[in-house]
């Protein structure tokens, strides 16, 4: 599956931080489950807006939807949704260990199934815009869902609701073999991650990848030569929609507490990172929103921790300085210097680059 | 349903409507002129109202009337702009799009942390003690400010007009507008043009914002709603079709008014850009009909 030596290291990397980070770094376990989401965000991004060249604000809705489904089908498998929202957190339901088992499986699944659903209804009519029409029209929809899901009081309106607490026993936090709770949250996002990241792998390599490129290079043309690329743009939608609503689902999870602008559709935080991310590391690449990712969320850290309050004027600058200096990202920077290592070939007598296509780059 | 109760109520809204509909109309003008001068969409003009608006709600807190404010937002957010275009927006013009849309959205993420961080996160309006007309037995009420700041924002956009029609830089703007290429050979410098364009384009949205905190309210992140708006009403009325787009703006702002009397006032923004996303695929299944795209 990973036939590179390079991509084989890189690969290594992930694994030890996915594996080891909560024994070597137990205090960073939600730094690195957000890494973790974070990749999942650039790298679903980037399947529209680096592959198919079409740049969407849009997918955060289906984060936030992910949340929502998963957190009320979690209550609403062992209480009754609209008690748990009227108590607003301060009586405190607990679910017993199997209702917590078997509730958030059967959340995560609802929310992928939901997401997936609805970038069905909404891909049918949105990817019929193009370029910039389709940008604004995405981001009117995310900013759109965050309004709407105010006002629905089953999930607390604006107060936003809380998400059910790992179960204890006898007032301790329930250990599992691999520690507590936010542990097994760390690892259900590394699997997370790893998933989408093969299933895009997959996804580039074949026939699929190739039409989502075409459809980036010249949509009119790929239509032209009987491609059907609406079917295609949707299909794509609903991969990157699918592996939103788990990563919405777990991070709601993890975050223990949903509100609709702030946390769920918030456009000017997570609905950015996820285009700047994939920007930086390089657009249309798949290591690209990897590194990324890693780099964005060191970024994150240090300024939320040393310059709040200030964070956001940071986050602004970042994006004006990315878009406007960096706009090819490190891997467009990478394969500038050194472009042997995306498989093309330098003949050097003729100064004529022969590119073999590498589909897996 | 309400609407058809209360037919008072419906004229209320329409004539409500109609006049935020003229500052909308304002911004949209600014944003067309941007759009249609340099070829990028300013994200930042929503920030750009809000800022004006603080602008003058400075004048009105050191206890002068708001009216003051409004040629000081003018000015301030003129300077900003020619700034803006000097250390960041000169550098996108020429490119993609999309990357003219998400360099303007660092510059709004950034204005609006900053006026978050100097102004305070509440909801400010400045008073401007005018007192309000009562028609039809005191069924329908103009407030006089509206009235004054509906008036204001017509005089602004056809002052702008006004000058882009008679003075040598707006001449100067329009023939950049047509063909860049061409107004450089004849000696137009575009590079000045653009700066201009961009920094009338922020004094315009300066002098709406100011209207906008003496009529309605502000806060640090009400400004994406004004960008989108402007957008929306810019593609209804296509490019550089003025009266379109006064007519477009105070079109939205009674259906906006109006939607928010019938579906209640919290589906109000959200409802604003639902109305985008319909424009905008009625416009593409349109136009997909005839194999043309929106470019």
């Amino acid at each position: 599956m990973i036939s590179d030596k390079k991509e084989l290291i890189g690969f290594l990397i992930l694994l030890f931080f996915g594996i080891f980070a909560p024994i070597i770094a137990p205090s960073y376990r939600v730094q690195f489950s957000e890494l973790w989401i974070f990749m999942v965000f650039a790298s679903t991004w980037n399947v529209q807006g680096g592959k198919m060249g079409y740049n969407t604000f849009g997918n955060i809705i289906f984060f936030g939807l992910g949340m929502y489904v998963c957190a009320s089908t979690q209550i609403a498998f062992a209480f009754n949704l609209s008690d748990w929202t009227a108590a607003g957190g301060y009586k405190t339901f607990v679910h017993s260990i199997p209702d917590y088992f078997i509730s958030l499986p059967i959340g995560l699944l609802f929310a992928g199934i939901v997401s997936t659903a609805v970038a069905l209804v909404l891909g049918s009519f949105m990817l019929i815009l193009r370029g910039h029409y389709f940008a604004i029209g995405t981001l009117g929809l995310g900013i759109a869902a965050g309004e709407f899901a105010t006002t629905v009081d089953i999930w607390g309106g604006g107060m936003g609701m809380t998400v059910p607490v790992w179960p204890k026993i006898d007032g301790q936090d329930l250990e599992l073999f691999f520690g507590v709770g936010m542990d097994f949250f760390f690892y259900l996002t590394f699997i997370l991650f790893l998933f989408t990241f093969f299933t895009l792998k997959w996804l580039y390599s074949t026939r699929f990848g190739l039409i989502l490129t075409a459809i980036r290079d010249n949509e009119d043309k790929a239509e032209a030569m009987g491609i059907p690329t609406m079917r295609y743009k949707v299909t794509g939608w609903l991969f990157s929609a699918f592996f939103m609503g788990l990563a919405g689902g777990l991070f709601g999870n993890i975050n223990g507490y949903i509100e609709p602008t702030e946390v769920a559709f918030n456009g000017a935080t997570f609905g950015v990172y996820m285009v700047l991310m994939t920007i930086l590391g390089g657009k249309g690449t798949l290591w690209g929103p990897i590194i990324g990712a890693i780099l964005f969320q060191l970024f994150k850290e240090f300024f939320w921790t040393y310059f709040l309050g200030w964070q956001l004027v940071a986050l602004g600058f970042l994006i004006v300085i990315i878009v406007v200096f960096f706009p090819e990202g490190i891997m467009g920077w990478l394969r500038e210097r050194r472009p042997e290592w995306f498989g093309e070939i330098i003949d050097k007598k003729a100064r004529l680059a022969q590119v073999k296509i590498n589909i897996n780059d | 349903m309400i609407l058809i109760q209360a037919p008072f109520l419906n004229l209320q809204a329409i004539l409500d409507g109609l006049m935020i509909g003229a500052i909308f109309a304002l911004v949209a003008y600014g944003m067309a002129l941007a759009w249609g001068v340099m070829n990028i969409i300013n994200i930042a003009q929503g920030e750009f109202v809000i800022l004006g608006g603080y602008i003058t709600f400075m004048v009105y807190k050191l206890g002068f009337s708001p009216f003051f404010g409004a040629p000081l937002s003018f000015a301030f957010l003129f300077i900003l702009g020619f700034l803006l275009y000097k250390l960041i927006v000169h550098r996108v013009v020429d490119r993609d799009m999309f990357i003219s849309i998400l360099a303007t959205f660092g510059i709004s993420i950034m204005i609006r942390q900053i006026m978050n961080l100097i102004f305070g996160s509440q909801v400010e309006t400045a008073l401007t003690g005018l007192g309000t007309i009562f028609l039809f037995d005191h069924n329908i009420t103009i407030a006089l400010v509206k009235f004054s700041s509906f008036v204001i924002a017509v005089a602004g956009a056809l002052g702008v007009i006004y000058f882009m029609k008679t003075s040598k830089l707006g001449r100067a703007i329009r023939a950049t507008a047509q063909n860049p290429r061409a107004a450089r050979i004849l000696g137009v410098d575009t590079e000045k043009v653009y700066a201009y364009t961009y920094a009338i384009n922020a004094a315009i949205c300066g002098l709406a914002g100011s209207l906008v905190v003496m009529t309605y309210t502000i806060h640090p992140y009400m400004g994406l709603p004004y960008t989108v708006r402007s957008f929306m009403i810019v593609i209804v009325a296509g490019l550089g079709n003025i009266p379109g787009v006064l007519a477009s703006g105070l079109g939205l702002g009674a259906l906006e008014e109006l939607s928010a009397y019938a579906f209640g006032t919290e589906y109000r923004i959200g409802l604003v850009f639902l109305f985008l996303v319909i424009i905008l695929v009625y416009r593409s299944k349109k136009l997909a009909k005839r194999r043309e795209y929106l470019k």
